[in-house]
């Protein structure tokens, strides 16, 4: 699905990523895990394609396509996936309508007809029940005045909308109270597919709890330093970062 | 009235005829007759400025209600005075201690004065401190370093066209020089006092240079004072040029009688990463016009231009912010706030121009205003012109009363409502007043404004701050920490 | 609602103008120039009353005495007023018994426009008047309207029909000295419609006028006059396309709505006049002045204006709010793109107590245009307890264009409140990353952004004038281009 080599980045000529390697397969789901300020956001945001990360070296495969070759909004209709740590506001423009749009434009991209109304509103009504997500949730401008927990559940939805082959959530869990972060957990837990695969960036190992992953890698100033099973983060979660920092 | 401004020769002719000359018609026959230049002759540049600007004058005329930047204050009515425009030096010799005592408590403030647009000295027009600034009379400063002179003066104020502005360049005499060199921090605050003494009508172009090199760093605090006086008029015109990464923290304070016009004309040119802090304290005055003309030049410079006003009776405020985005990542921001009581009136004209180039401008602008009475009025045209797409900028302007919950809240603790009055007023005043960083003047100027809301301070023949006065300390009857 | 406004911007901000086609029909015209020879002609076409001729004469007297008003963020060449048809109308100039005596050409026209002229035909409930150049050539759904008191007429109509009404209330709100294009308008305005709601009457139907330039060389004057007696109600919409052209033309028109007490208008605006091509060549000079009145105690005037035509716009639609408790609302989008300049805003002229006005305004700048807001909000001494909420926020696409706010708030009374708030911004580059995160391109991104920016207007345009102005942005361009 997903293989990074030697993947190195800078933002402004300093250099956050230094050589990252992963391999994440069909099926997966990954945690990331790793104190502030390693680099956790930035992987995301350059498998993303945002402005302003320049790779210096290495290469991001997905799907067997150099994946740096695409724009932000091919990769995001090829099957990738952001969960924004900090969603964006964009007022005025109703959830309905911007997930009608991005729906429309990956049909579109897949050389599909637009989505039939009816169509997209049961998904809607499936996916909001399936998130317990209100009513006029829907019909509010996108994340504009949402509380943090709002916003994250607005992007499990999202995700849950388009389908995404590769999710990557980033700290997904932070600001979610407990019931927020069941409901988003089962949210991810219901999507995963065999032939899909997520990757879940956090700090905390409380979400590992109910978002079980296969790996969990650690983030440390721009390198994973140690790769392992579900019971790493328990061990992290012990022993602290420290624990990382001293062994290295 | 038909006034004596004609030669005698021809008084015969033309004396029978009953209409009065207008202030232009005396500007001119005053020009015509009065070699002007200052005292030791004008260099070129400063004779060919002279030249221009009348001529501009003559072209703008006097500013009038019709004039876009002119719309809400009228000075129709300054304009019928007589004034005598006085061109006799007034400053050799003056012991202005014994007319003007400035005594802030603890604040030690180097003090240069005007007396009559003229700059009063002693033994010499001009001084060089230890640390390298020159201080003193812009006239003698013209015949002694015209070099330095010549690279400045004129550069702003002959940009854009103002009538008054020019009228200044064209008859000015003297004014005060300030020169700091490259890496000087002056230690001490610079305080300009313009004096008034004289039994006459008076109008009068004083005319201020000053000058920060690359790295320094100023502070400078300007006051207008009255002593013995008529009805004067004063059309003041400085020009301030601050060098790379310099500093400039200014302090305009107004505390004028009530049939003055004060014509207030501050030119600004910001080089790259200097930082400009200007701040207007008007308290009382008849007509005050403060238009503070900033020029961002350089790149990441950054001005702070704010403002209080706090009038009543017949007195009128206006505020002309002009901010020119010349250069990108520059900041500025404007905050003007106001209490308007009895028939006073005011205006802001706030305009931030924000050029092509000057990407990733943040600029901010606002002005509250509280209006007391019904008979009192309030203008206020906050502009944005803005060509840049990468840019931040806002605007906000309100005109209201006291919060009315607030009010209630605070009578509610058993507060009469005269007190709850003025202290929301002091709430609202001292937004502005925090700003002052210079802590011996702060708490003067809070002192002040406390007394100026409680209604103890109208304008007296003393100084602009009234420290001749026997409490120096101002006890506000409500504790603020209590609230 | 909103999928429909969605379209209308993206259409305006994206599509090619596409009503720039020109039909050929037999026009009469007067002479070109201007002298009161040619009032007297139109006059005479029009078997206007004296009373009215007068009104032209004293206008176009006062007219002579005025000049050109250079205070807004504008610039053109100078005008040749001299260089100007004042009166063209389509042949033959009689009155029409049915539609069967319009010419068919005509009704063409307005098809390709998308208005039927056919109330038989019309589900949307809209009455329309459609002027085509100086005159009015057909109203719809009058008939039905009378039925209820309803008079909704072509203006030269109602100066035969309704003369008393029209005497009483034209000019009443907008002077025949008012501003350069007002009197210019007082003195040869030709035909617009008339329209006058009776006591407690709510008009169950919108009303709408379709202006419609074709000629060559003309300029167009209309007048409108809406009059809502005590408790009435309307809801008026008005739109406008002319053909393409390569020289400028000039429209100055007049909308002057009474509110008496108790009633409330609502006028809503889709403007689409010609706004020249790319390089700024063409187009036309939209100098409108547009004011209601607010003359009984609680009434109500709203404008509603969607602006993103015309080469230059210099557009005030304001409201004067004389009666007690009345409101005046102002919501606007003006659209500029290429060398389009728009210098347009409302006034709010509280002189009642315990008046509201609020003003909502949204510019968007793109390529070298500018976009200037200009407002006015002012409360006099007497007007107690008064309240403006003013926003006006501009957005700008590119780096060629500019957006400016020129607010004027001026108050002499205490009790009232008066808050303006404007922001300038561009679409971030977080919000364009988050779109194109979840796959869409970066124009539809922008179009989204952009009618999200504008939805707090939008939704106030009634819906069937979305639906219509929806209609009018999807006429097809084939083989009409003139």
């Amino acid at each position: 699905m997903l293989s990074i080599k030697n993947l190195s980045v800078a933002i402004k000529g300093k250099e956050i990523l230094k050589g990252i390697n992963l391999e994440v397969n069909a099926g997966e789901v990954h945690a990331i895990m790793g104190p502030n300020g390693t680099g956790k956001s930035t992987l995301a945001y350059v498998i993303g394609g945002r402005e302003g990360y320049e790779v210096t070296s290495g290469e991001i495969i997905y799907k067997g396509r150099n994946l740096l070759d695409l724009s932000t909004e091919e990769r995001a209709c090829e099957g990738i996936f952001l969960g924004f740590q900090y969603p964006v506001e964009i007022p005025g423009v109703s959830i309905t309508n911007f997930l009608r749009t991005a729906i429309n434009e990956q049909r579109k991209y897949q050389g599909l007809d637009p989505i039939p109304a009816a169509q997209f509103l049961a998904k809607m009504e499936e996916k909001k029940k399936m998130l317990e997500l209100q009513d006029k949730l829907a019909n509010r401008s996108v994340n504009e005045g949402f509380s943090g927990g709002e916003k994250k559940k607005n992007e499990i939805f999202q995700m849950a909308m388009l389908e995404p082959s590769l999710a990557i959530l980033d700290e997904t869990d932070s600001g979610l109270d407990i019931d927020a972060l069941r409901i988003v957990a089962t949210g991810v837990n219901n999507l995963r597919r065999p032939h899909n695969s997520t990757i879940v960036i956090t700090h905390y190992q409380r979400l590992l709890d109910y978002i079980v992953p296969d790996v969990v890698h650690v983030l440390y100033d721009g390198r994973i330093v140690k790769s392992g099973g579900k019971e790493m983060a328990l061990e992290l979660e012990e022993k602290g970062y420290e624990w990382i920092k001293n062994s290295l | 009235m038909k006034q004596s401004l004609v030669p005698d020769g021809e008084k015969e002719t033309m004396s029978t005829s009953i209409q009065t000359y207008s202030l232009t018609e005396k500007l001119t026959f005053h020009h015509g007759q009065h070699k002007h230049a200052f005292a030791g002759g004008d260099p070129v540049f400063a004779a060919e400025q002279r030249t221009n600007a009348w001529e501009q004058f003559t072209k703008a005329g006097l500013p009038h209600a019709g004039l876009e930047q002119w719309r809400g204050t009228n000075l129709d009515k300054s304009f019928e005075t007589e004034y005598v425009f006085s061109t006799v030096p007034a400053g050799q010799g003056v012991d202005i201690e014994s007319i003007f005592k400035c005594a802030i408590p603890h604040f030690e403030t180097y003090l240069v004065t005007q007396l009559n647009g003229w700059y009063v000295y002693n033994d010499s027009p001009l001084h060089t401190l230890p640390n390298g600034m020159i201080v003193g009379s812009l006239a003698s400063a013209m015949s002694r370093f015209p070099e330095l002179i010549q690279n400045y003066y004129g550069k702003l104020s002959s940009e854009s066209i103002e009538g008054l502005t020019a009228l200044n360049t064209a008859l000015a005499l003297d004014g005060i020089f300030v020169y700091v060199p490259d890496n000087v921090t002056v230690d001490e605050t610079l305080q300009m006092v313009n004096l008034l003494d004289s039994p006459e009508n008076l109008m009068l172009h004083p005319r201020n240079l000053v000058i920060l090199g690359r790295n320094a760093h100023l502070r400078l605090v300007q006051c207008d004072d009255s002593i013995n006086h008529g009805i004067t008029f004063i059309n003041s015109v400085t020009e301030v040029f601050l060098g790379k990464d310099s500093s400039l923290d200014h302090y305009k304070l107004q505390n004028k009688d009530s049939h003055s016009t004060l014509i207030n004309t501050i030119y600004f040119s910001q080089a790259e990463g200097s930082r400009l802090s200007s701040n207007a304290i008007s308290l009382n005055g008849g007509i005050i016009r403060n238009n503070s003309l900033v020029k961002l030049e350089g790149e990441n410079a950054s001005a702070e231009i704010s403002g209080l006003y706090l009038m009543d009776k017949n007195q009128h405020i206006d505020n002309r912010v002009f901010v020119d985005h010349s250069a990108p990542h520059c900041q500025s921001n404007e905050m003007f706030k106001g209490v308007l009581d009895d028939h006073a009136t005011g205006v802001f004209n706030g305009h931030v121009l924000v050029r092509r180039d000057a990407q990733q401008t943040v600029a901010y602008q606002k002005n509250n205003n509280i209006l007391l009475t019904d008979k009192a009025t309030i203008d206020t045209r906050p502009f944005l012109e803005i060509y840049a797409d990468d840019v931040k900028c806002s605007h906000g302007a309100t005109v209201g009363q006291l919060d009315a919950n607030a009010l209630f809240y605070i009578r509610s603790r058993g507060i009469s409502e005269a007190s709850a009055r003025i202290l929301l007023m002091y709430a609202f005043a001292a937004e502005i007043i925090n700003k002052i960083s210079i802590p011996e003047l702060r708490q003067r100027i809070d002192d002040m404004v406390k007394k100026r809301l409680r209604g103890e301070l109208s304008y007296c023949d003393q100084c602009v701050l009234h420290c001749s006065a026997q409490e120096n300390k101002v006890n506000f009857e409500i504790d603020m920490s209590k609230i | 609602m909103e999928k429909e406004s969605n379209n209308i911007l993206d259409e305006v901000t994206k599509g090619e103008y596409k009503y720039g086609f020109y039909t050929d029909i037999e026009m009469e015209t007067a002479p070109k120039g201007l002298n009161e020879d040619i009032i007297r002609y139109i006059s005479a076409r029009k078997n206007e009353p004296e009373w009215l001729l007068e009104f032209r004469l004293k206008s176009y007297r006062h007219w002579l005495t005025m000049k050109e008003p250079k205070w807004a963020h504008i610039n053109y060449p100078a005008i040749d007023f001299q260089d100007i048809i004042y009166y063209a109308a389509p042949k033959p100039k009689k009155e029409l018994k049915s539609l069967d005596e319009v010419d068919p050409e005509l009704i063409n026209t307005f098809n390709k426009l998308g208005i039927s002229l056919e109330e038989q035909k019309r589900l949307s409930g809209v009455a329309v008047d459609a002027v085509i150049d100086s005159v009015s050539v057909k109203t719809t759904f009058s008939d039905t309207l009378a039925k209820l008191g309803i008079i909704f007429c072509s203006f030269s109509e109602a100066v035969q029909k309704h003369p008393d009404l029209v005497k009483q209330y034209l000019g009443s709100v907008v002077p025949h000295t008012d501003n350069f294009f007002a009197s210019l308008n007082s003195a040869v305005f030709s035909d617009g419609s008339f329209c006058y709601i009776p006591k407690g009457v709510r008009c169950p139907i919108e009303l709408s006028t379709y202006f419609r330039i074709n000629a060559a060389n003309t300029g167009q004057f209309e007048r409108t006059l809406i009059v809502a007696d005590e408790g009435a109600y309307v809801s008026y919409m008005e739109g406008c396309t002319a053909p393409q052209r390569d020289e400028n033309q000039l429209h100055a028109a007049i909308v002057e709505i009474v509110a008496l007490k108790d009633a409330e208008v609502k006028y809503s605006t889709v403007q689409n006049w010609y706004p020249g091509d790319k390089d700024g060549k063409g187009g036309i000079y939209n100098f409108v002045t547009k004011r209601g009145i607010c003359k009984g105690s609680h009434s109500k005037i709203s404008w509603t204006q969607v602006e993103t035509g015309s080469a230059i716009t210099w557009k005030y639609p304001s409201v004067i709010l004389m009666g007690d408790y009345s409101i005046g609302e102002f919501y606007s989008v003006a659209v500029t793109n290429h060398h389009q300049q728009a210098d347009t805003g409302t006034k709010m002229v509280h002189l009642g107590r315990n008046t509201k006005s609020t003003i909502i305004s949204k510019g968007i700048s793109a390529g070298q245009s500018n976009n200037s807001y200009r407002g006015l909000v002012r409360v006099i001494k007497r007007a107690e307890n008064c309240r403006n909420f003013s926003q006006c926020d501009s957005l700008l696409l590119g780096d060629k264009c500019g957006a400016h706010t020129f607010p004027y708030i001026r108050t002499e009374n205490p009790t009232s409140i008066v808050e303006h708030e404007a922001t300038t911004s561009k679409i971030s580059d977080d919000q364009l990353f988050y779109c194109q995160q979840r796959g869409i391109s970066t124009e539809s991104a922008i179009g989204l952004i952009v009618n999200g920016y504008a939805k707090e207007v939008l939704q106030h345009l009634p819906m069937e004038f979305a639906v219509e102005a929806q209609k009018l942005l999807s006429v097809s361009l084939e083989g009409s281009v003139g």
